[in-house]
């Protein structure tokens, strides 16, 4: 295993709204993140990549407060978010989980509506702001049309922008998704990245997702961390991560790495033992 | 929808208290209630009828809502409280406390609230977090032990308890009075508006745990809420016993009345409406004969039952 040099993580001199100080991070007495220290780039697109079971899920739960830190902070503005109010941090934080539940016989418009919730109190029911909220979110992920149709039946990735625009009527500064582009085929999967990037673009919505795909993550992330049991091996941009070394030791998997085609970001391509023997056959 | 429920529970309650083997007409009921003693007829209405109807109400709305509860927070049109053991852990504690303890009326009602939050928290240590198919084997398993424990106590009652215990197997509005009604009505009034504050987060719970909560909805309120339909359950139960099925039939009928879209006040509503028609059906159905309305409910409620599982409908993840 090769030492990688220490790269500078430039996401410790920007602001940062979130971030982790040293939070372990677990289900039960088994620690699945331990001692972890990192901050989020206000405005910027951070993608959390790493191998199964390297604890890049349990991060962003973490984050988004659905896990309460089994030591050290996760801290929202400087809070620790453990102790800030439910609805406080639904306003600031919205969350997309990996397996939302689609209710039954429910209508876009009505699943988009519910991302108000945060913003309704006892007294204080449906008004003109939450349905701007709605009409926006609708707009911003060209669902306008399907506002009226079931949810049940459209199409992966129809469903998939529905529920980013549940998440973006929430209006919240900071968006975190849990592999937003998992059970989609590769156009849906670009489709709702260029989805996510626009939003950042547009609104500088701070987004914070867990990606399986390396290349895609190359592409879209502005700030990469990449995690190997429980710990940050690399974090910084594409070109900083993206490297043979560190994609060998994060991934265990030997690759070459060479600029994207159409982006010019880093692509990784895997050596992989079936490619081996291949070009052992192929005379050059 | 609502209006439309509410109409047809005016109407189910009306007849209720008009019509069968004694009818009190509509002027003569007003009459009565307003105070004047009418022969006959005042001593059937203020005695049998219009306190059954009452109690059919409240039980029915109390059964309604709280499996509704149930069945939305746990995501599953199975995992009602009668299906999961709640309504017979009610009914247990409440046998053995008449049959062993020989005690009636607070401490009965006491005894029933304790053994459904009882049944409700074992069950809920036996599953652990996960609600689901496991919820409902579980609640299925501890039923069928909690129903030989009372089949046990059943044999070893005085033959005058009998009755009285068999009210706790079937459910029934028979041994219906006057205070069981203030009681009842006092503690709905205060579980009601808690209620409606707590469920405002349940369009959100709906969308699973972890959206629920990226929505601000607090981690225990999906808890605090189940408590109270389990409470719900208990208090009717101690009123009236384990009228089957209403809790599991209630929420899935007034979902469906309402474009699949779930709703408390709906089903509270079904609830009462079937409770007071079944308990017509079962006063009058056969000539002489006063069957206890859990009877009719349960012939209702089994072949739904099997529909559901029939059809696949038990679980609503996609």
């Amino acid at each position: 295993m090769p030492d990688l040099p220490a790269l500078p993580d430039r996401s410790r001199t920007a602001g940062a709204r979130l971030r982790t100080e040293r939070v372990t991070l677990g289900y039960g007495d088994r620690a699945v993140v331990t001692d972890l220290t990192t901050a989020v780039p206000d405005g910027k697109v951070t993608v959390i990549v790493g191998a199964n079971a390297c604890g890049k899920s349990t991060l962003l739960r973490g984050m988004a407060r659905l896990l309460r830190p089994t030591g050290g902070s996760v801290l929202l503005d400087g809070e620790a978010i453990a102790s800030l109010p439910s609805r406080q941090v639904a306003r600031t934080l919205g969350l997309l989980p990996q397996d939302p539940v689609t209710p039954e016989g429910v209508s876009v418009v009505d699943l988009v509506g519910r991302g108000r919730h945060p913003h309704q109190g006892a007294l204080r029911r449906w008004s003109a702001a939450d349905e701007d909220a709605v009409a926006e979110a609708l707009r911003l992920t060209d669902t306008l049309d399907l506002a009226e149709r079931l949810v049940d039946e459209l199409s992966g990735g129809q469903r998939q922008r529905v529920w980013i625009a549940m998440a973006l009527a929430q209006q919240t500064e900071l968006l975190l998704l849990d592999e937003p582009t998992t059970y989609l085929d590769v156009a849906h999967q670009v489709e709702v990245l260029d989805l996510l990037a626009e939003l950042n673009e547009a609104r500088s919505t701070t987004v914070v997702m867990v990606l399986h795909d390396l290349n895609l993550a190359a592409r879209y992330a502005d700030h990469l961390v990449a995690m190997r049991a429980g710990r940050i091996v690399a974090a910084g941009t594409p070109a900083e991560v993206i490297t043979e070394p560190c994609v060998s030791e994060v991934f265990g998997m030997a690759c070459r790495v060479v600029p994207d085609p159409v982006t010019g970001t880093p692509m990784v391509v895997p050596l992989g033992r079936a490619a081996r023997h291949r070009t052992q056959e192929v005379p050059a | 929808m609502v209006a439309l429920l509410s109409a047809l529970l005016v109407t189910v309650f009306l007849v209720r208290i008009t019509l069968g083997d004694f009818v009190v007409t509509l002027p003569d009921v007003v009459r009565i209630v307003t105070g004047t003693e009418i022969p006959g007829a005042s001593y059937i209405l203020m005695e049998s009828k219009l306190p059954r109807a009452v109690l059919g109400v409240l039980v029915g709305l109390a059964f309604g809502v709280g499996g509704a509860i149930f069945q939305t927070t746990l995501r599953n049109p199975l995992a009602s409280p009668d299906v999961v053991g709640v309504s017979v852990g009610a009914s247990t504690a409440a046998v053995f406390t008449i049959v062993v303890l020989d005690q009636r009326g607070v401490a009965l009602a006491a005894a029933a609230v304790l053994g459904a939050v009882g049944v409700a928290v074992g069950v809920r240590l036996l599953v652990g977090a996960h609600a689901g198919t496991r919820l409902v084997l579980v609640g299925v398993a501890l039923s069928a032990g909690l129903y030989s424990a009372v089949q046990y106590l059943f044999t070893r009652a005085d033959e005058w308890d009998t009755q009285i215990v068999l009210q706790w197997l079937i459910g029934s509005l028979n041994r219906v009075d006057w205070p069981t009604i203030q009681v009842l009505s006092l503690l709905l009034l205060v579980v009601v508006p808690v209620l409606v504050v707590l469920s405002r987060s349940a369009r959100a719970s709906e969308l699973g745990d972890d959206a629920a909560a990226g929505l601000g909805v607090p981690p225990r309120r999906a808890d605090l809420l189940l408590l109270v339909a389990v409470l719900l359950v208990g208090v009717g139960v101690a009123a009236a016993g384990p009228i089957s099925f209403v809790a599991f039939l209630a929420g899935p009928i007034a979902r469906s009345l309402n474009g699949g879209r779930t709703t408390l006040l709906g089903a509270g509503l079904v609830g009462a409406i079937i409770v007071v028609a079944a308990d017509h059906v079962a006063a009058y159905a056969v000539p002489d004969v006063n069957f206890p309305v859990g009877v009719v409910t349960g012939a209702v409620g089994a072949p739904f039952l099997l529909w559901l599982l029939a059809t696949g409908r038990t679980s609503r993840r996609s």
